[in-house]
């Protein structure tokens, strides 16, 4: 699954907008991803400027 | 407080705030909410604009200026500088005074401002009006219009939840990184834009000067050639190399939609205007021009089918068909031109930038850049057949 480093987030939108599912919920300073909806394509991942975003396995999720 | 309008406008940056605006003007009852606490904070933007083009919106007064441009300097892969001097001169704003001097033209126009204010979601009821979820503070108020104008920015969620589809491929999208950095060396009377796929796969680097030794130096890289890097890994690459001393102020991130505009801008009740209805020029990324245009368009028209009770898809159509006849076609043309010269080799990019430093100044146009180039050095004209075979 996917999982965003909240540390590393400047909540700029760049993963909303390449997320086709629209799995991605965020506001000013709160970013969420609705695993119902995702599909693990890893378009945040590759498009993140921070590199924020990363894959992981269920019992590694931070 | 009321919960009533005939407009609501999601979104403050520049589309948003214009739409709002010219919506008022056009004598409509309009309520605007943005996320964030303030206008234009924090600016996801190198904020580069021409001066010619805004006055149409705003006197181009010297406190939303940073810095007034004699130019732009294109470096190539082997370092090659080509000078180009700019027709009118460009201006880098100062986007968190611009932002706000739009909002409050919006406001005295008769605008309500909500800020601090996150929508939840829209819902389109069986009696032809909006009903939007606004959660502020923590609580959730609604709100019922007639029109929905989503400028929600390159996230365009607003325009997902209303049917159209906005997802971005990593094609069409840029990752974006800038810093502000305090540094002597940085020039203060030239944009300096950096070409190859060393400093930036797909798109470019920019250094812009913000006046007194500040300068914003970012990237804007195309999301399908990273190869596994990031674009923040690019820029203090870059940094480190070009500006070691630097120290950085402030950083933000974005993303730059480079796709042509949406095919779908309305539907019943709907107009999607700026980042969020991929109006950006998809050459440059730049976007506040455009989405100004295309606000001052959404909101007239959305005010006058308003006025005459029908604001049916159909009636909205004007607004496309004016964004089109407006900024459409040369929109597509430089979709095209992109397209082409992210596809340049390091080696066709120098061989370009070396043929242009050998021009006198007042030869180097843009339109220039690619004649000169194809007479001169024919090899070119097979790798450039791309931008030009369509």
């Amino acid at each position: 699954m996917i999982a965003v480093d909240r540390e590393l987030c400047d909540f700029c939108g760049t993963c909303v907008a390449v997320c086709q599912p629209d799995a991605i919920f965020l506001a000013e300073r709160d970013i969420r991803i609705d695993l119902e909806k995702c599909t693990d394509c890893e378009n945040c991942v590759i498009a993140c400027p921070l590199g924020a975003m990363r894959e992981v396995s269920d019992e590694d999720r931070f | 407080m009321k919960t009533d309008f005939e407009i609501v406008v999601i979104g403050g940056g520049p589309a948003g705030t214009t739409a709002a605006r010219f919506a008022c003007i056009g004598g409509a009852e309009v309520l605007l909410v943005e996320r964030r606490r303030e206008f234009g904070v924090p600016t996801r933007c190198a904020e580069g604009v021409g001066e010619t083009s805004l006055a149409e919106f705003l006197k181009p007064d010297p406190s939303l200026i940073s810095r007034r441009l004699k130019g732009a300097r294109l470096i190539s892969p082997d370092g090659t500088a080509v000078e180009l001097t700019v027709e009118g001169s460009g201006l880098i704003l100062e986007r968190k005074i611009f932002d706000r001097k739009l909002a409050e033209l919006a406001g005295e126009a008769g605008t309500e401002i909500r800020l601090n204010s996150q929508v939840t979601s829209i819902e389109r009821a069986g009696d032809h009006r909006w009903r939007t979820k606004i959660s502020q503070n923590g609580t959730e108020k609604k709100v019922t219009s007639r029109i929905i104008i989503a400028a929600d920015g390159v996230e365009s969620r607003v325009g997902r939840w209303a049917g159209f589809k906005t997802a971005l491929s990593l094609h069409n999208i840029e990752s974006g990184l800038q810093y502000q950095i305090y540094d002597e060396s940085v020039d203060q009377n030239f944009s300096e834009l950096y070409f190859g796929e060393e400093v930036a796969p797909g798109g470019y680097l920019w250094c812009f000067p913000k006046g007194e030794g500040v300068g914003s130096v970012g990237v804007g890289l195309a999301a399908d050639r990273l190869k596994g890097k990031t674009a923040r890994s690019f820029l203090d690459d870059f940094l480190h190399e070009k500006f070691p001393n630097a120290r950085i102020i402030s950083m933000v991130a974005g993303g730059i939609p480079v796709s042509v505009t949406l095919k779908e801008i309305v539907g019943d009740g709907i107009m999607l205007v700026g980042d969020a209805a991929r109006q950006v020029n998809p050459m440059t990324g730049a976007g506040i021009l455009n989405g100004m245009i295309a606000g001052k368009l959404a909101g007239e028209v959305a005010a006058s089918a308003i006025k005459q009770g029908d604001t049916s898809k159909e009636r909205l159509q004007e607004y496309h068909k004016l964004w089109h006849q407006r900024v459409g076609k040369i929109h597509r043309a430089y979709y095209i031109i992109k397209e082409g010269v992210i596809k340049l080799s390091d080696d066709s990019l120098n061989r370009v930038a070396h043929l242009l430093s050998d021009l006198p100044p007042e030869k180097r146009t843009i339109k220039r850049v690619f004649f000169t180039a194809l007479s001169r050095d024919p090899r070119l004209l097979l790798e450039l057949r791309h931008i030009f075979g369509r």
